[in-house]
């Protein structure tokens, strides 16, 4: 019995990230552009979500998939919208993953699709961990938090694309200050873009939508386009 | 708190390589983290106790190795080890920075244990 140590070097995550890369090509080669949501529970991730598909879906073909570990309530008001929606069911796990994500596409024509927007499960933290082949990582804060959440949860913001301060309109009500919000974002990315947004009053909303209208399939005619990928509208896990 | 899943990918990974390179068993399993990877260490090492169990890395140990954050800074044209995790900034002249060179790393870096008889598993 031979003692021995072997050099590895691989990442914990090689699983996750290798369905990751497949799911990147996948979205790539249909297409779509995808957006993956986090934040912590509360900070309107759906209520964004469902104003921007609301505004997306007459010139684009939208869907959504939205991570929950019990409820279906999110992808309920999802519903509203119009729009395709699945829902994943996490159960005790607190984030999605590349598989979950693979899974739950199961039976969708993406190249239908224009934008997949995906409602991770409300956490800061676990998300952070696990690529889903998205295009576009989006770290929701909203102004009731405090200034010095983006401190607290530096790994999420280092992962993250775009930041957006949501419920702007309460802002004053809830003695935002901004100064010391940026200040702290500052300190973990300093080149990190931010967005303000009230999903309420509409306030920013223009802005996020050109933004990911920079990344609609070029050459699409803005035509009003009927709702589900592969004829399944609707539906439901 | 993920790191259970990240223990059984871990406890899987290590497993698979062990199989691999001819490893009978298994004395300790390291881990190479960084302070922002966003997993904590003690719950990483209780998760593992648990997830080995009853499995071929039972009673294995976790080494992790903590990794402190290593920015590039653009005006010293350096790399610096940052006393702090945050801010990002060089410990030298303050510029803030976005590129990190170390610190999120959450690696399977070596595996320790014996080399099964006659199996003399060659390295791939
Ligand atoms: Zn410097």
């Amino acid at each position: 019995m031979a003692p021995r140590i072997v050099e590895l070097r691989q990442n914990v995550l090689k699983k996750n990230d290798i369905l990751a890369r497949e799911l990147r090509e996948r979205f790539r080669q249909a297409g779509v552009y995808t957006v993956n949501l986090v934040s912590s529970p509360g900070a309107g991730k759906t209520t964004l979500l469902r104003e921007t598909l609301i505004r997306l879906r007459d010139r684009y073909r939208v869907a959504a998939l939205v991570g929950d570990l019990a409820t279906d309530n999110d992808g309920r008001r999802l519903q509203e919208s119009g729009a395709p929606v699945r829902q994943i069911t996490t159960g005790t796990v607190c984030h999605l993953e590349a598989e979950m994500v693979g899974r739950a596409l199961e039976g969708w024509d993406l190249a239908e699709l224009d934008f997949l927007f995906i409602e991770n499960v409300g956490n800061l933290v676990c998300p952070a961990s696990y690529d889903l082949g998205e295009s576009l990582r989006v770290v929701l804060f909203s102004v009731a938090e405090g200034e010095d959440k983006p401190l607290k949860y530096p790994t999420i913001v280092l992962g993250a694309d775009l930041v957006i301060v949501t419920k702007v309109d309460l802002a004053e009500a809830v003695g935002f200050d901004r100064h010391a919000f940026y200040e702290a974002l500052q300190q973990v990315r300093p080149d990190l873009p931010v967005l303000e947004v009230s999903a309420r009053t509409g306030a920013g909303m223009a802005e996020w939508l050109s933004r990911l209208e920079e990344h609609a399939p070029a050459g699409r005619t803005p035509a009003a386009v009927p709702g589900a990928p592969g004829g399944e509208e609707g539906g439901r896990p | 708190m993920h790191e259970l899943s990240i223990a059984q990918n871990l406890v899987e990974l290590a497993a698979e390589e062990a199989r691999r390179r001819g490893l009978t068993r298994v004395r300790a399993v390291h881990v190479r983290l960084g302070v922002l990877a966003g997993v904590v260490k003690d719950a990483l090492l209780f998760c593992f106790d648990i997830v080995t169990a009853g499995t071929p890395l039972e009673g294995a140990r976790l080494a992790i190795e903590e990794v402190p954050v290593e920015i590039f800074c653009p005006r010293c044209r350096q790399p610096r080890r940052l006393p702090e995790p945050l801010p990002m900034a060089c410990p030298e002249c303050g510029t803030r920075t976005a590129e990190i060179v170390h610190g999120r790393e959450l690696e399977l870096f070596a595996l320790e244990g014996e080399e099964g008889e006659g199996l003399g598993a060659p390295d791939r």
